[in-house]
Order: structure tokens, then C-alpha cells, then sequence
């Protein structure tokens, strides 16, 4: 019964005499079989002592072996301590309050402990600085970090603690006698103990100068505040109380100034009684502070001075010179308007690096009167100086110093001038490098004294004026470490150890007679009587002149030539200590979404005019050019990322990456922008030129615009939530039911049955758009809590990343989002000027200078989730406390439920990343494993993971509640990421609850669900983001 | 690993000769005091009661003193005689030692700082409280001959009670065996003798023949084959699935434990309650393994077990032995009665072993459930070698989390779940599972 029937293979059998037709008759596989690879070495065949027979044998020898083995369940030993401490409960977590302080990152913190094991960093709710930022939470992984220094060396080989006290403090005694100077290079400590103690190291041995050295200098700001007000600090901002904030190159959502300013800034940006803050960003490159601003102005750093002196101008009075193109002194006008209209609750920010930059700041500020920069408790947690810095190596070379002692500092990574730095340590008769790792400055110096990781440490900080932070140890030193403090006592010849002598500092000089237990306990402690308030403010008037002065100063810029290079620190590399951290090198960048780079930013215009391009390579990934950029003499081959919202003429490379030392070949990435940051010269001119080859980037989000769907993100004006019907600026998607709109949330859309969810728990997480400054801590606290792996590069680039938590960044391709909208519901047919073919091809591309919006998503949580259905053995299902369960166990791998989940929010294990050597990063060593949390199962290979909405959190605090016998309260309920969120973006709770903050949010007006036409009905809300557009 | 596994059955036999066994052991014990009363009272026969003094003993100085044996005090059997010898001392010092040491010491008596510095200057309480009579009965009962060494008793040849019980089924066996084999063998010689008249008569056998016949009809009828072997296959897939699916179970699981630790001595003799020791079952997930710190707690004092304590299977000797292995892990030198600080942690080999893939907390079941812990694990209380009593498959937990009802009572959490959720089911008492507890989720993330 053979069918007359022809199937058609390909259009080419039409044509008759169709040579490949006739090929692929003859020829099955177009290509060739890689038989070669394997059978190919025939001498290596013909020697074989294995016939196929026996090779069989094996094969069901060891099959039947492995079958067999299986069957038998291992022997698991149980073992006990002998003593058993006080406070350790085996599965019960235990809470120390600590402060990091690595010269770069500085917060209160608790650590949360299981048996003894720092597992995680959280929010101390007393914190005195900001809220912990992403690589604050990441910095557990560093404890665990296995290349850590084990123990001190001597020249490259192990030498005792106690050999190498009496060497150096010998050679010290020699130095000392014959006159030489000993220089204390550290990072900046701000600890009133460790300050006492250098005073005592100095009166020991006399020529001893202390230098404290940032990486990334706020050496001009210091430098400006303290011939203003008298203290080596910083302002304090506390933008929770500005109505219009004027930032000019400062990225102040970012590291600027020690960072940590983003929950104030939060607070404000909420719509709360039909006000919010006003932000305007003049800046360069496409910063968080630029992407989260109402309007943002895109400049050189050149013209940013100009507009600086021109803000002065216009706030404080006179005239300064300078030219501006008229768009942008427009801009400067308007903003000079709105900041004299704000009054005190304005405020004015720069980060330019240069005195009369910010001494202009101060100035205006003072003018403002504003009552959101405060001097009073000045910020202590930078304190280096570039010219101490460039002295000492130029003692150095010089061969005037006869001993250095690092501590905290990496400066043949971090200086410009590294070469100079190392034969300056090479003149140096004594050489002591502090140091977690055998980095760059390590390797050449004489001595490494293994220092411990800050949560085996001891230690006080002040923060603030007046505002003191507690360290304490964690954990027992891992590895035979001593810290920096404890040594410098011994050389001293101070016979206690830095725990006692912390306290007693505290007893005396801090505490004021208050409990340094409770101190402890707390973390934090705040003096009362914070400072005097005489010795204040300069008297206004009679330093106009000088800082008129200083403005004009400030706009004389000689035009540059070329294009001007803005070095920035990207959120999750800092200042490059972590660069050994994984976490952090596959964090995806929150403004380029790329991870494990850094990278050139670039334009599309220049990019253009220079020949670089970026594009998708098949796999869809993405690929950049490399381009050659040249400093002074010294030049660096980059990849290229085109960066909507860059200011033309303009390029931004991030510090912190291509270390070479101390870390895994993995972390090898990126280029080392220390090497261009002459002179702590932060925007440098350079010459670009366009070089050979294509630079694989690892870029989690690819598509850049949303295409005009406005559901996704939904936004509005101020103007329009104050007077506008929430039906007008959050309306309910309608679906066609019987051709009749039908809000998509009736009964009559539903697929399914409602259950009824009002009896129990059930939670809901809300998340704030206009909060959510996209800094990124939450994307690492839910690595930290949930173990999700780290795939590496090559899996990024295949869109393998594991992130249960991702936060979209999304560009406007019209001047605003809403311009997208518009233009998409304007399209009229498929071709055409006003066809949608063309229409969003366009789209596609970002703006310029566009509008951006951030929005974290994770599992949705729908309570009519579409994975659910299409799971073949229900390995994943709804619980009725609202939370979409997955069974790991139970899943096979189909990953059905990924193709059919529309917020693309589910993971698959490609690999068992825990046990495979190709993932060398933290999971597959014992030491790294230490950081694993013990209440959430390790996933295995071929399973599908996702946002359990931390299930194990929850279920822990309603087992709390339980044993208590008591009910639960509003706030108990915490995810990781809600947590870990200082601005108070993510808020997570029990809407049975009706007094719950999260059912309240739940009935604001600005709620809404990601794709709720979808009809999923998610547990996620989103807040609706305003927008302050209103020019003054 | 598995190879120790015992059956019940055997524990049972042991509990049943363990109760014969104590009663006998108690009863020579008593009789062998008796004795010895009699005769160390006309020995002594100094206005002291030792029975009264043993009381007093125990209530006011076993904490320190034992009577054969260095404690934190120096042993105590015939003190008095020991005193009287060795340093002249008399009764009256004794007294004076008593009631005030410190005292005694103070005043520069010789032996008493001697004493006090041997013992690390450890002061021993004052006891002023204690009249004359008191004294005497106490020294009256140090003075008493230490007891001889009670050996146990043989119990009649352990061989002998099973060879009872063994002797009648292996006989009746032996008898049935025999007696199937004579019939066998009378109906070959049966067979035989018909054969040989068969043959004698020349008559044809077709007996293969009909064999043949028999096999050869099943072969062909193809019904019967398929059901033979559908059955076939239903049996041994049945066997087979049975033994996939016990595969990773290890009910019954007992391995040798480094140190023979007994429940039955300490929580079913002693009536330890499990959370002294587990503490940790109050709050956290685990239910905590003690440390050896626990034990010692009591081990201090108590070096070796009571002769009662020792069964047919295990001597005396060998739970003291079991003890010293206890001090040698947590450093304890019994007899200089301190620390040595060289600890040796214990390795347990752990019994109940969950998959990393399921969440389940002690404290959950144990303080909000009110659950026994024997409802899990079995009679602890009479288990030598603890061995895994549940299946502790998914069936098992998912199959009690139907049964049983919450334990809502006096707790404020549930007070208005259980008012809603027993209204909406319509019940008064509810499931664990009524209340959600057979999600996925609620054991596995």
C-alpha cells in the first residue's frame, strides 16, 4: 500500500536537475563525521592490548559494579563537640552586629551565623551609615576565598609570627636609631583606636609618618571641606529631606563619597501627599544616579565644570565666564531656579575631582542654607591625601625611607605610577605588606603579613562624626593571621592584645560611661553630644570673593582636545579588593547588564565616527570591537560597549578589574583602569582608536527597549498622579470576551477557578519602582541566602545565568517611555512612514539620551501559574500561602515549565555546579562550600530552580511564632531581597493581614501586576513609577 | 554498616532472662549485706547505725566522696581506722574535719592542710549541722568491709532455655523428614516390585510416553502458556518492584557505634528524659547529638555502673569499659579527677539520615506538635544499640501528617486559623494536613 504521495523536502527539488538534490540523496550527512577524533590515531588502535571483547567486558564489569554500589546507602558520621559553646545550637542561627571597613566600603552589618559559619551579611536596622551595598553582601565569599594568604612569608617562603616580630620590630629599632623614616601606608581606618595605637607606634620609634591612601581619591573634596569647616571629611547628605536635588557628575546613588546615600534618596523619591523629590543629573556617563534622575544632561566633564561655576552663578549671584551650549546653560538655568525656589530643602552634588569644584558646592549649599548637606557630623571614611601620597613615593625613589608598612592597600595595582611605587619599595630597606592575598603590592614586598578577613577581626570605626561602629570577630581565624593592629601593638611593645585595647579606648575616650557591651551588641554607638556647634560655619559673606573666586576658576577649562575618558567605579567591582569574588564578577552591571568586564562606553555617534561596533553573534550574545585608548604615554586596548546616555565626546572605563595577582584565573577579566588615573586625574583626555578583533561580552539582558509596552513598566507623571483618575495613568488591561472589554482580572477571562486564600498566610511582595534605585544588594543577598551557583562567562554568554533575581534595565528609544507608548499605538499598518514594520525596528534601538527605568523581577509567584499546569510530575505546585513550590526532587528536566513561564524567571541546572571542576568558583571547595546556607538544598544537575520567595524564612518565623505561642507581626516577614533592601523598594508581608504595610501597598492606587493581561495573578505587585518632570 | 542488624525477636528473649536475672542478682545482694552487716557490726560495734549512715551518706557526701574510690574528695572505706593508724588521729578530729574544715585548717592542724593541699585546695563543705549520732552512723557505715565481687550468676547454660524451646520443632522436623523419607523409599521399592511383575508378565510400559504427552499438550495450548507466563511476569515484576522500592530504606539500619552508648540504661532505667541530653530538639531543626561536655555532666561522678546494670550479654566490665572510652574522648583522668584537656571527639555514625532535599525540624514536632519521641523512633527506652525504627520514607511522614490533628490549645498562633479553617471544613479538630502540611513546599526547598 505505497502512497503516490510526495513529500517535499526543500524548494530546491522543484528545480530537476538540482545538483544538491542529488548530493543529498547520495549523502545523509552534509557534514562529516568527526569519526577521526576518535579512531583516527591507528597506531595508537593497533597497539591497544584491548580487543572489543574485552573492552565490553569492561564496559558491563563496571556498569553492573556502579548499579551494584549504588544500592548501599553511605556510612554519614555524626560528631560532636567535646564542649559544646554556650551559644551555639546546631541549626540555630546566631546574629553578630560587625562593621566592615575596607578603606572602600564602609557599613554597619549583621552577620548571621549557622554552627560557628559566617553565612551571611544583613542590614543592621541601627546603622549609622548607609544600608549594606552588593559588594557588602558579598563580602562573606571573601572569608572563604581559597586563595587567601595561609600564614606570614618572608620573600615568597613561610615564616613564623614570632620570627617575624622580632625581625621587623628589630629592624625597625635599626632604622629608628639611625634616623630613618618608617611610613605607615593604610588604607583610610577612620578608627579612633587604630589612630591612638600609630600615635604610640610613632612615639616608639619617632621618624614615623602616617599615610592613608584611597584607591579611588576624595582627596579634593577632603581637601575643599576641610579649609571650609576645619575637619578632614565629608558632607553628610540626608536626601530624604530634598525637594530638588542638582547633582553634577556626582554619582551619588553609586560609590561617591563612600556611597551609601541611596535610602535617603529613596525615601524622597516615594509620591507621598503628592510630593517627591526633584532630581536633575548633569553627568557623563550613563551613571545609577543619571538613570534613576527626572532629567538628566548629558556632559563633558569639561562642560560639567563650566556648568558648575554657571549653577554658582545663577544661585549665588555674579557672573563667571565660560561657554555653554544653550540648551545645556538653559538646563543649568533651570535647575539654579528650582534650587532657589527649594530653598533649604535644596541641594547641590558634584563629583568632580578638583578643590574649587567642590569648595563651589560647599558654597552653594551654604547659600541654600540647605538643610540636607550637613557639616556638622562630617563623614570620616576617607581621609587619603594625593599629596602625601605622591611625596612619599617620591621619598621612596629617593631612597628617604627606610621602611614602608602597608595595610589595606594595594598600590602597585591601584596607582597610576605603580612602576615608580615598586622601585621606590625596591630603595626601601624594609618592606611589610598587609594583606588578605598574595596581590600585586604582596608579591613585592619583603614581608607578607597574612592579615585576617574583617569578620575574624576586631575593630572600631567612626563613621561619621560622632557616630562609632563596633568589629568584631565572627569567626575564629581561619588560617595563622594576625591583623595589622594586633601586630603593630607587638612591635610597639604594648603587651595586651587589640581586643582589650579597643575596649579600653572605648571606656575612655568614646563610651562616656555607657555600656561597651551593649556597644557591642549594638554594633553602632552615637554620642549624645555630637559636636560643638561654635566652632561651626565660616561666616558667609566675607568668602564670596574667594569662592567667586574659585567658580571662575573653575569654568576657565581649556577646551579639550579629543575625547575626555571618565574613570568611574562599577557597582559591583568597587574599588577591585573583591576582584576575587565571583558573586560579584558575574553580577550583571545594573546600567550595561554585562558581567565579568569591564569596558570602554562609548556613544553610538562616536562609536559610529570611529568604526566600533557592538552585535549579536548568533547564540544572540553579544560582541564588541576593541578599541586602543591612549593616555599621556600610556595606552590600554578596551572592548567597546555602546552606552545610550553618554555624553558625546566622552568614553567611561570602570576601575576595579584586570588584577593579576591573588585571584583565580577566572577572575582574571577586564583591563586594569588604575594605569590611566594619572596623578588622580579622573577624566583624562584620551585618543581612541579603533583595534582588530571582537571582544566577547557576557551580557544578561540583550534587548534594550520595551518596545513601547507599556504594561511592563508602567509610568506616569507627578503632574498627571496628582490630578489625574488612577483609571487614566494605571489602567486595568482589558481582554475581548465575546468582542466585549472585559477587565482581565473577571471571573468570566479566568481559566480556572478562584481558591480561596483568606484563611492563613499569604504573601505578597511589593516592589517599588520609584524606591528602587537598581543598586543591585538584593540580586546578591538572594545569591547568599539561596546558594545559587555561579556559572561563569561562557554560560552568561549562553544565557545560562542562574540569578533568581534579575533587575531589567530598560532604555527609552523616544526621549521618555512614554514617547514609546505613543509611538507604538500612533503605528498605522505594516509599512509605511507610520508602519509598524519599520516602527519597531527602530524601537529597538535606545535613544541617545534616554529615559531609563529599572525593575527587579523574580518569580511572580501567580497564583495561576501557567508553569504549574505543564509540569508532567507536578514537581512544581501552589501553595496556599501564596507561593509557587518547586520540588527539586521531583523535577526531571523537561523545562516545560521555563518555556511556558511568560516572566522567563525559571533556571536550569545546565550543570552540577557543585561538583564540577569546569566551575571552579566557590562551590566545588570545601573551604568555599563553608558559605552555603544549610536550611536550602544545593540544586543538582537537570533540575529547574527559581524564586522560592525564600519559603525557608518563612516557614522559619511562623515556627517561631508557633513554639511562642503567639501571632505574628507586620515586618517579621522578610525575604532575602526584601531584607536586603535599604530603600525600602521591596516590602514583603502577609496581605491576610489587613494591617500589614504590604496590603495596604496592595491597594495603592500606583499597584500593579507585570503582564496582567496574561491573567496569571501574580504575588508580586509593582508600584507604578512617577516621575517629577516638572520644570521650574 | 548493615551486617548488625538483629532481629527483635532476640531483644525480646533478652529483656525476659534480664528481669530473672536482676530479681536473682538483687536478692544475693541483699543477702550478702545481710552478712556482712551482721559481721562488721560485732566488729565495730561502736554505737553506730550503717543503714542510717548509708542514708546520710548518700544525701550529704556522695557528691564528693565515694567509698572506694578518689573522688574530688579522698575515698572513704574505713576512714576511721585509716586515721587512727596511720596519723593518730581520733574521732573527734574526724568530727571537728566535718563539721568546720576550714576551720580544722586554719588553725594550723598538720594533717588537715596536708589533706587540703593534696586535693588542690578544694575546700570541703561544712556540714555543723551534723549531731554525734549522725557522725557515728556515718563512720559506722565507711567502716563496713567492702562487699565481694558479685559475679553473674550463670544463668543456667544460655544453650539450655533454646535448646528447650529448639528441641521439640527441630525434632518434630527431624521426625517429619524421616518419615517422608520412608515413604519415598517404600514407594520406590514399591514401584520396583510392581516393575519387576510387569516385567515378569511381559507388559508394556508407556510411562514416559504419558509424560510427554503432558508436557508437550501444555506447550502447545498457547492459552495456558500466556497465562503462565503473564503470571510469571506479574510475580517477578512484583519482586522486583518490592526490591527497588526498599532501596535506599534503611528501617532497621544499627550500626556499631564507637561507644556501646545504651538508651535502655539511661532512658529507660534511669528515666533520663530525651530533651536532657537532645536539647537542641526545643529549638532547632536538629535534634542535636549531646556533646561529650553532656555526659559529663554525670559521668563525673559516675565511673562505673551498678552490678544490677550488667546483663547476660554485657558485663559490668564492659560498660565500664564503654565509660573509660567516654573519658578518653573528653579528657577526663578519673583518677587524678581532672581534665586533661587531650580530648578525642566521639564519631557517631549517624542512624537517621534524611536526603539533603528534605527539611525537617525537631522542634516543630517535639514542642508545637507535642509529639513523643517514640512516636518516630520506637522504644528508645528499651533499645541496647539504637536502630532506625520508621521507614522515614515520604509515605510514612505524608501518611501521619493525615492522621494527626494539630495541637492548637493554649497556642495564640492558631487561635484564628483553626476558628476559620475548622469552620470552612466543618470539623472540630484539624489535620496537619487540613492545614496545609502536605505542600511540597513545606518539606522541600
Amino acid at each position: 500500500m505505497s502512497s503516490n504521495k510526495k513529500y517535499w523536502k526543500s524548494v530546491e527539488e522543484l528545480n530537476e536537475n538540482s545538483s544538491i538534490v542529488e548530493t543529498l540523496k547520495q549523502n545523509e550527512f552534509v557534514e562529516e563525521i568527526p569519526t577521526d577524533e576518535f579512531l583516527g590515531n591507528k597506531e595508537a588502535l593497533e597497539t591497544s592490548s584491548t580487543t572489543r571483547r574485552d573492552f565490553l567486558k569492561y564496559v558491563g564489569f563496571s556498569t553492573a559494579a556502579a548499579s551494584l554500589a549504588a544500592c548501599e546507602g553511605p556510612v554519614i558520621k555524626s560528631i560532636p563537640y567535646v564542649v559544646q559553646p554556650e551559644e551555639i545550637i546546631p541549626g540555630v542561627a546566631n546574629y553578630y552586629a560587625t562593621t566592615i571597613a575596607d578603606g572602600y566600603d564602609f557599613a554597619n552589618v549583621l552577620v548571621k551565623t549557622r554552627e560557628g559559619r559566617p553565612i551571611k551579611i544583613e542590614n543592621n536596622s541601627m546603622a549609622v551609615s548607609g544600608s549594606a551595598n552588593a559588594r557588602v553582601n558579598a563580602s562573606v565569599l571573601g572569608l572563604y576565598d581559597s586563595l587567601r594568604v595561609q600564614g606570614p612569608k618572608k620573600n615568597g617562603s613561610a615564616i613564623s609570627w614570632s620570627d617575624l616580630n622580632s625581625e621587623v620590630s628589630q629592624k625597625l629599632n635599626a632604622l629608628s636609631a639611625a634616623g630613618k623614616s618608617i611610613v605607615l601606608l593604610t588604607q583610610t581606618f577612620a578608627s579612633p583606636s587604630t589612630t591612638k595605637l600609630i600615635g604610640e607606634f610613632k612615639a616608639k620609634y619617632g621618624n614615623v609618618k602616617h599615610v592613608a591612601y584611597d584607591a579611588i581619591s576624595e582627596s579634593a573634596a577632603l581637601d575643599a571641606f576641610q579649609a571650609e569647616y576645619g575637619v578632614r571629611g565629608l558632607a553628610d547628605y540626608d536626601f530624604a529631606k530634598a525637594s530638588t536635588i542638582v547633582s553634577i557628575g556626582a554619582d551619588f546613588l553609586g560609590d561617591w563619597q563612600g556611597g551609601g546615600f541611596d535610602s535617603g534618596y529613596a525615601q524622597g523619591r516615594v509620591p507621598d501627599h503628592g510630593k517627591m523629590s526633584r532630581h536633575v543629573q548633569f553627568e557623563s556617563n550613563m551613571t545609577l544616579s543619571g538613570a534613576n534622575a527626572d532629567k538628566r544632561v548629558p556632559l563633558t566633564p569639561n562642560q560639567q565644570r563650566v556648568a558648575l561655576a554657571k549653577l554658582y552663578s545663577y544661585v549665588v549671584g555674579g557672573s563667571v565666564s565660560g561657554e555653554l551650549p544653550n540648551a545645556i546653560d538653559q538646563a543649568v538655568k533651570n535647575a539654579a531656579d528650582q534650587l532657589k525656589m527649594a530653598g533649604k530643602s535644596g541641594v547641590v552634588v558634584t563629583g568632580i575631582q578638583d578643590v574649587n569644584a567642590q569648595a563651589v558646592v560647599l558654597k552653594i549649599n551654604a547659600h541654600l542654607n540647605s538643610e540636607v548637606c550637613n557639616t556638622k557630623t562630617p563623614i570620616l571614611t576617607r581621609q587619603g591625601s594625593n599629596a602625601q601620597v605622591n611625596t612619599l613615593i617620591a621619598d621612596m625613589k629617593a631612597g628617604e625611607v627606610g621602611a614602608v608598612i602597608m595595610s589595606g592597600v594595594n598600590p602597585v595595582y591601584t596607582l597610576a605610577n605603580a612602576d615608580e611605587f615598586t622601585e621606590g619599595l625596591k630603595n626601601t630597606e624594609l618592606t611589610v605588606a598587609f594583606s588578605t592575598k598574595e596581590d600585586e603590592t604582596a608579591l613585592v614586598s619583603q614581608y607578607i603579613a597574612a592579615a585576617p578577613h574583617y569578620l575574624e577581626s576586631w575593630g572600631d570605626v567612626e563613621m561619621k562624626k560622632g557616630h562609632y561602629a563596633l568589629m568584631q570577630p565572627t569567626i575564629r581565624p581561619l588560617f595563622d593571621t594576625r591583623q595589622f593592629q594586633e601586630v603593630l601593638l607587638s612591635w610597639t611593645g604594648i603587651d595586651t592584645d587589640y581586643n582589650d585595647y579597643v575596649k579600653n579606648v572605648w571606656n575612655t575616650e568614646v563610651l562616656n560611661g555607657a555600656s561597651f557591651n551593649q556597644a557591642l551588641h549594638d554594633g553602632v554607638f552615637i554620642t549624645t553630644a555630637t559636636t560643638s556647634e561654635e566652632e561651626n560655619v565660616v561666616s558667609e559673606d566675607d568668602t564670596e570673593t574667594p569662592s567667586h573666586n574659585a567658580a571662575q576658576a573653575l569654568a576657565n577649562v581649556s577646551a579639550a582636545q579629543g575625547f575626555q575618558l571618565a574613570l568611574y567605579s562599577k557597582t559591583g567591582m568597587g574599588d577591585g579588593q573583591q576582584a576575587n569574588n565571583p558573586w560579584l564578577q558575574e553580577f550583571p552591571d545594573p546600567i550595561t547588564r554585562a558581567s565579568w568586564d569591564n569596558y570602554l562606553t562609548i556613544s553610538q555617534a562616536d562609536a559610529d565616527k570611529l568604526g566600533l561596533v557592538n552585535e549579536h553573534v548568533a547564540t544572540g550574545a553579544l560582541d564588541g570591537s576593541y578599541a586602543k585608548i591612549t593616555v599621556g604615554s600610556k595606552s590600554l586596548t578596551v572592548p567597546v560597549m555602546i552606552q545610550p546616555g553618554q555624553a558625546h565626546g566622552t568614553v567611561g572605563l570602570a576601575f576595579g578589574y584586570g588584577r593579576e595577582a591573588g585571584l583565580k584565573d577566572e577572575m582574571k577579566t577586564g583591563v586594569n583602569a588604575f594605569k590611566l588615573y594619572d596623578g588622580f586625574n579622573a577624566t583624562p583626555s584620551v585618543t581612541i582608536s579603533a583595534a582588530s578583533g571582537m571582544h566577547e561580552f557576557a551580557s544578561v539582558q540583550l534587548q534594550n527597549t520595551l518596545m513601547g509596552r507599556g504594561d511592563i513598566i508602567k509610568e506616569t507623571t507627578l503632574e498627571i498622579f496628582n490630578t489625574k483618575d488612577a483609571q487614566v495613568w494605571n489602567p486595568m488591561p482589558m481582554v475581548s470576551l465575546n468582542h466585549e472589554e472585559t477587565p482581565v482580572t473577571s471571573s468570566d477571562v479566568d481559566l480556572w477557578d478562584e481558591f480561596d486564600r483568606s484563611i492563613g498566610h499569604h504573601f505578597n511582595l511589593s516592589i517599588d519602582l520609584n524606591a528602587c534605585t537598581g543598586c543591585g544588594a538584593c540580586v546578591i543577598a538572594c545569591h547568599a541566602e539561596n546558594n545559587v551557583p555561579v556559572v561563569g562567562k561562557e554560560e552568561i554568554r549562553r544565557s545560562r545565568d542562574m540569578h533568581w533575581l534579575r533587575i531589567d534595565r530598560y532604555y527609552s528609544s523616544e526621549e521618555t517611555l512614554a514617547a514609546d507608548v505613543k509611538k507604538k499605538e500612533e503605528f498605522d499598518g505594516l509599512f509605511g512612514d507610520n508602519g509598524s514594520l519599520g516602527g519597531f525596528g527602530e524601537m529597538e534601538a535606545p535613544a541617545d539620551n534616554p529615559q531609563v527605568a529599572f525593575q527587579p523581577v523574580m518569580c511572580q509567584h501567580c497564583n495561576h501559574a501557567p508553569c504549574e499546569t505543564v509540569c508532567p510530575v507536578a514537581a512544581t505546585s501552589h501553595g496556599r500561602q501564596g507561593q509557587n513550590h518547586m520540588a527539586y526532587n521531583r523535577c526531571v528536566g523537561t523545562r516545560y515549565c521555563a518555556n511556558n513561564c511568560p516572566y522567563k524567571v525559571r533556571r536550569f541546572n545546565w550543570f552540577l555546579y557543585n561538583g564540577n571542576d569546569e566551575f571552579d568558583y566557590y562551590m566545588n571547595d570545601d573551604l568555599g562550600r563553608m558559605v552555603l546556607n544549610p536550611d536550602v538544598v544545593v540544586r543538582s544537575r537537570g533540575v529547574m530552580e527559581k524564586c522560592s520567595m525564600c519559603i525557608q524564612k518563612t516557614q522559619k518565623t511562623i515556627l517561631d511564632a508557633k513554639r511562642d505561642g503567639r501571632e505574628i507581626v507586620d515586618g517579621e516577614f522578610q525575604t532575602a531581597c526584601s531584607a536586603a533592601c535599604g530603600n525600602g523598594a521591596m516590602v514583603f508581608g502577609d496581605i491576610n493581614d489587613k494591617e500589614s504595610k504590604v496590603a495596604k501597598l496592595k491597594e495603592d492606587k500606583r499597584m500593579y501586576h507585570l503582564l496582567e493581561h496574561v491573567g496569571t495573578k501574580p504575588n508580586v505587585i509593582y508600584q507604578t513609577k512617577v516621575r517629577n518632570t516638572t520644570e521650574a | 554498616m548493615k551486617e548488625s542488624y538483629q532481629s527483635l525477636d532476640d531483644n525480646s528473649t533478652f529483656n525476659m532472662k534480664q528481669v530473672i536475672y536482676r530479681k536473682l542478682t538483687s536478692k544475693i545482694l541483699n543477702l550478702g549485706l545481710i552478712v556482712l552487716l551482721t559481721f562488721s557490726t560485732s566488729l565495730y560495734a561502736q554505737d553506730g547505725d550503717p543503714a542510717k549512715g548509708k542514708s546520710l551518706f548518700n544525701t550529704n557526701c556522695a557528691a564528693c566522696h565515694k567509698l572506694d574510690k578518689k573522688m574530688t574528695g579522698p575515698a572513704l572505706r574505713k576512714v576511721e581506722s585509716r586515721l587512727a593508724d596511720d596519723h593518730g588521729l581520733d574521732r573527734e578530729w574526724l568530727a571537728a574535719w566535718i563539721r568546720n574544715s576550714a576551720g580544722l585548717i586554719k588553725s594550723g592542724d598538720a594533717y588537715a592542710n596536708q589533706i587540703f593541699n593534696e586535693y588542690n585546695g578544694t575546700a570541703m563543705t561544712a556540714f555543723p549541722t551534723l549531731s554525734d549520732q549522725d557522725i557515728n552512723d556515718l563512720l559506722a557505715y565507711t567502716a563496713q568491709d567492702k562487699p565481694a565481687p558479685v559475679v553473674p550468676v550463670a544463668v543456667p547454660g544460655g544453650g539450655g532455655t533454646q535448646g528447650e524451646a529448639g528441641l521439640p520443632t527441630k525434632l518434630v522436623l527431624g521426625a517429619l523428614a524421616l518419615l517422608f523419607g520412608l515413604l519415598a523409599l517404600a514407594l520406590i521399592l514399591v514401584r520396583q516390585t510392581l516393575n519387576r511383575f510387569a516385567e515378569a508378565k511381559g507388559v508394556e510400559l508407556t510411562e514416559s510416553q504419558k509424560n510427554g504427552s503432558l508436557w508437550k499438550s501444555f506447550v502447545q495450548n498457547q492459552f495456558l502458556v500466556l497465562v503462565t507466563a503473564i503470571l510469571l511476569l506479574l510475580t517477578s515484576a512484583y519482586f522486583a518492584y518490592g526490591y527497588f522500592m526498599q532501596i535506599g530504606i534503611d528501617q532497621g539500619y544499627q550500626p556499631v557505634q564507637p561507644i556501646q552508648f545504651s538508651h535502655r540504661i539511661h532512658a529507660g532505667d534511669n528515666g533520663i528524659d530525651c530533651k536532657y541530653c537532645h536539647s537542641s530538639a526545643r529549638v532547632s531543626k536538629h535534634s542535636g547529638i549531646p556533646s561529650v561536655n553532656i555526659c559529663m555532666n554525670c559521668h563525673k561522678s559516675i565511673s562505673e555502673v551498678a552490678p544490677a546494670t550488667a546483663t547476660a550479654e554485657h558485663s559490668k566490665e564492659f560498660y565500664d569499659g564503654e565509660i573509660q572510652k567516654l573519658y578518653a574522648a573528653a579528657g577526663w583522668d578519673d583518677a587524678e579527677q581532672k581534665y586533661t584537656g587531650e580530648t578525642k571527639p566521639i564519631k557517631w555514625i549517624k542512624i537517621h539520615n534524611l536526603p539533603d532535599f528534605v527539611y525537617f525540624n525537631h522542634s516543630q514536632h517535639v514542642m508545637v506538635g507535642g509529639i513523643q519521641c517514640q512516636t518516630c523512633h520506637g522504644p528508645i527506652e528499651e533499645m541496647e544499640i539504637v536502630h532506625q525504627e520508621s521507614p522515614l520514607t515520604m509515605g510514612w511522614c505524608i501518611n501521619c501528617h493525615r492522621e494527626t490533628n494539630v495541637k492548637v490549645e493554649d497556642n495564640a498562633y492558631y487561635t484564628k486559623i483553626h476558628e476559620q479553617l475548622s469552620k470552612k471544613y466543618g470539623v472540630d479538630k484539624l489535620t496537619v494536613a487540613q492545614q496545609g502540611g502536605l505542600e511540597c513546599g513545606k518539606c522541600h526547598y
